[in-house]
C-alpha cells in the first residue's frame, strides 16, 4: 500500500479501458484518477458515451481495466479473479442498475433477502433486514409480489433495498433513474439522500444533472477523461430565483 | 410591476400595501415582492396613465389609507395583456459572449471557461431543488421548477459548447 489508501474507500489510479474490434481502438476511459472517502456521495456526470459507465462497471468490478489500479478498502483489487470480485460484491459493494436486474422468478421479499444471505446473514437477519428496507421504502405491502407487477419507480425501490441488503461500504449506482419518470426520480433521489445522511457511501452515475447536484462532488467526464472532479459549492447567499427567472409585467 | 398590479386591482380595490402582501401570497418567499415604495411609485405612474384611480379613505385611530381602483381603460389593458402570448428573449446569456470572445482577450481556456460555470450552475441548482423540496403551495413551486428547468437547459447548452468547441 502506498499513500493515504488506507483511509480511503476506493481509490482509482490511470484507470484505462480501451475497447479494440475490427480495426477500431476506442479510449472509454483515459487516465481516470479518483478517490472515494468513506460515506462521501460523489456523482460522475458527462455526454453518453463519455465513458461514465465504463468507469463504474470497472470500479465494480464488472470489467477489467486495460490498465491502472483499483484500491478498495486499502486492498489493491484490480487484479482478482472474476469470481474473487463476486465474493467482493456481495459483502462490500451494492449495484442498482438503470434497468433493475430484479430476478423475475422471485418475490419482491426473495429479492432482498438474497442479497443479505449472499453478504453473509442468517436467515433470521435477512428477514429482518429485509423488512427494515421494505419498510423505510414504503413497500412492506409488496413483499410478496413479484417484480413484474410493480411499476418502474417501485422496482427501483427494490433494487435499491436489494443494494443495501449486505449493508455495503460502497453503493454504486449507474444511472438509477434513467428509466423513471419525474416523480420516481425524485423518490430514488431522496432515498439515496437518506441513505448517504445515514453514511452510506455512494458512487453515482447520471446525466440527470439535478440529481448530481445532491453529491458531495461532482466529477465530469469528457471524451473518457476526467475534466473535473470538485466539491459541490455551496452559495455564500441564499439563491434567489430572480438570479435565474426575472419575471416581467 | 405594472401589470400584476393592475392583475390584482381588477378584482377588487386595494391600497399599497394590500397590494404587497397578495403578492407574497402568490409568489411565495421564493420570490422576493418589490418593496413598498417601488408599489406606490407604479401606482402613481398608472393613476398618471389613467388606468387606475385613487381616493383618500378617513381613518379615525390611523393616518388615512389611499385606495386605488382599475378604470376602465386599466381593465382593457389587463385584459389585453393576459390575452396575449408573451414575446421577447427569455435569456440573456453574458456567458456565451465571454465564451464567444475570449479568444480575443487573449485567454483561451475556454474548457476551463465552462466548467468554472458548470460548477455554479449546479450550485445553483442544488439551492433551488433544495428550495422546490420545502415549497408546499403549487405556483411558487411551479416557479422554482421552471428556474431548474432553464438551469438544466443551461447545462445541457455547456456541454453542447463543450462537444462543439473543444
Amino acid at each position: 500500500m502506498s499513500g493515504n489508501e488506507g483511509t480511503l474507500l476506493l481509490r482509482a489510479r490511470s484507470l484505462t479501458k480501451t475497447f479494440a474490434g475490427d480495426g477500431v481502438v476506442v479510449h472509454a476511459v483515459r487516465e481516470a484518477d479518483l478517490s472515494l472517502r468513506p460515506g462521501e456521495f460523489v456523482a460522475v456526470i458527462g455526454p453518453s458515451g463519455s465513458g461514465k459507465s465504463t468507469l463504474l462497471h470497472m470500479l465494480g468490478g464488472l470489467e477489467k481495466p486495460t490498465r491502472g489500479e483499483i484500491w478498495l478498502q486499502g486492498q489493491r483489487v484490480d487484479g482478482l479473479s472474476q469470481a474473487r470480485w463476486a465474493m467482493l460484491r456481495r459483502r462490500h459493494i451494492g449495484f442498482v442498475f438503470q434497468f433493475f436486474n430484479l430476478v423475475s422468478n422471485m418475490t419482491v421479499a426473495d429479492n432482498v433477502e438474497l442479497a443479505a444471505l449472499m453478504g453473509g446473514a442468517s436467515r433470521k437477519q435477512a428477514t429482518a433486514r429485509r423488512r427494515e428496507l421494505l419498510g423505510e421504502l414504503g413497500l412492506g405491502a409488496k413483499a410478496d409480489t413479484a417484480p413484474a407487477r410493480l411499476s418502474g419507480g417501485e422496482q427501483q425501490r427494490v433494487a435499491l433495498a436489494r443494494a443495501m441488503a449486505n449493508r455495503p461500504a460502497l453503493l454504486l449506482a449507474d444511472e438509477p433513474t434513467g428509466n423513471l419518470d419525474s416523480g420516481s426520480s425524485a423518490a430514488v433521489l431522496g432515498l439515496l439522500a437518506r441513505a448517504h445522511a445515514d453514511g452510506q457511501a455512494i458512487l453515482l452515475v447520471t446525466h440527470d444533472l439535478r440529481m448530481a447536484s445532491a453529491a458531495d462532488r461532482v466529477i465530469s467526464l469528457f471524451d473518457g477523461m476526467i475534466v473535473d472532479d470538485a466539491p459541490m459549492t455551496i452559495p455564500h447567499r441564499p439563491m434567489l430565483l430572480p438570479d435565474v427567472l426575472k419575471l416581467r409585467g | 410591476m405594472r401589470m400584476p398590479l393592475l392583475a390584482l386591482l381588477a378584482k377588487e380595490p386595494a391600497h399599497g400595501y394590500e397590494l404587497k402582501s397578495q403578492l407574497e401570497q402568490i409568489f411565495g418567499e421564493a420570490y422576493p415582492t418589490p418593496n413598498i415604495g417601488q408599489i406606490y411609485v407604479t401606482l402613481q405612474r398608472l393613476e398618471r396613465d389613467g388606468l387606475v384611480r385613487s381616493q383618500d379613505v378617513v381613518q379615525t385611530t390611523r393616518p388615512n389609507k389611499r385606495v386605488y381602483e382599475l378604470t376602465d381603460a386599466g381593465r382593457e389593458a389587463v385584459v389585453e395583456w393576459v390575452d396575449k402570448a408573451s414575446e421577447g428573449p427569455r435569456v440573456r446569456d453574458e456567458f456565451f459572449m465571454k465564451l464567444a470572445l475570449s479568444h480575443l482577450a487573449g485567454t483561451s481556456d475556454r474548457l476551463g471557461l465552462i466548467i468554472r460555470q458548470r460548477r455554479l450552475y449546479l450550485a445553483q441548482l442544488r439551492s433551488l431543488a433544495e428550495l422546490a423540496a420545502a415549497a408546499d403551495r403549487p405556483v411558487p413551486r411551479l416557479l422554482i421548477e421552471g428556474a431548474i428547468l432553464h438551469l438544466q437547459a443551461d447545462l445541457d447548452w455547456l456541454q453542447r459548447c463543450q462537444e462543439e468547441l473543444l
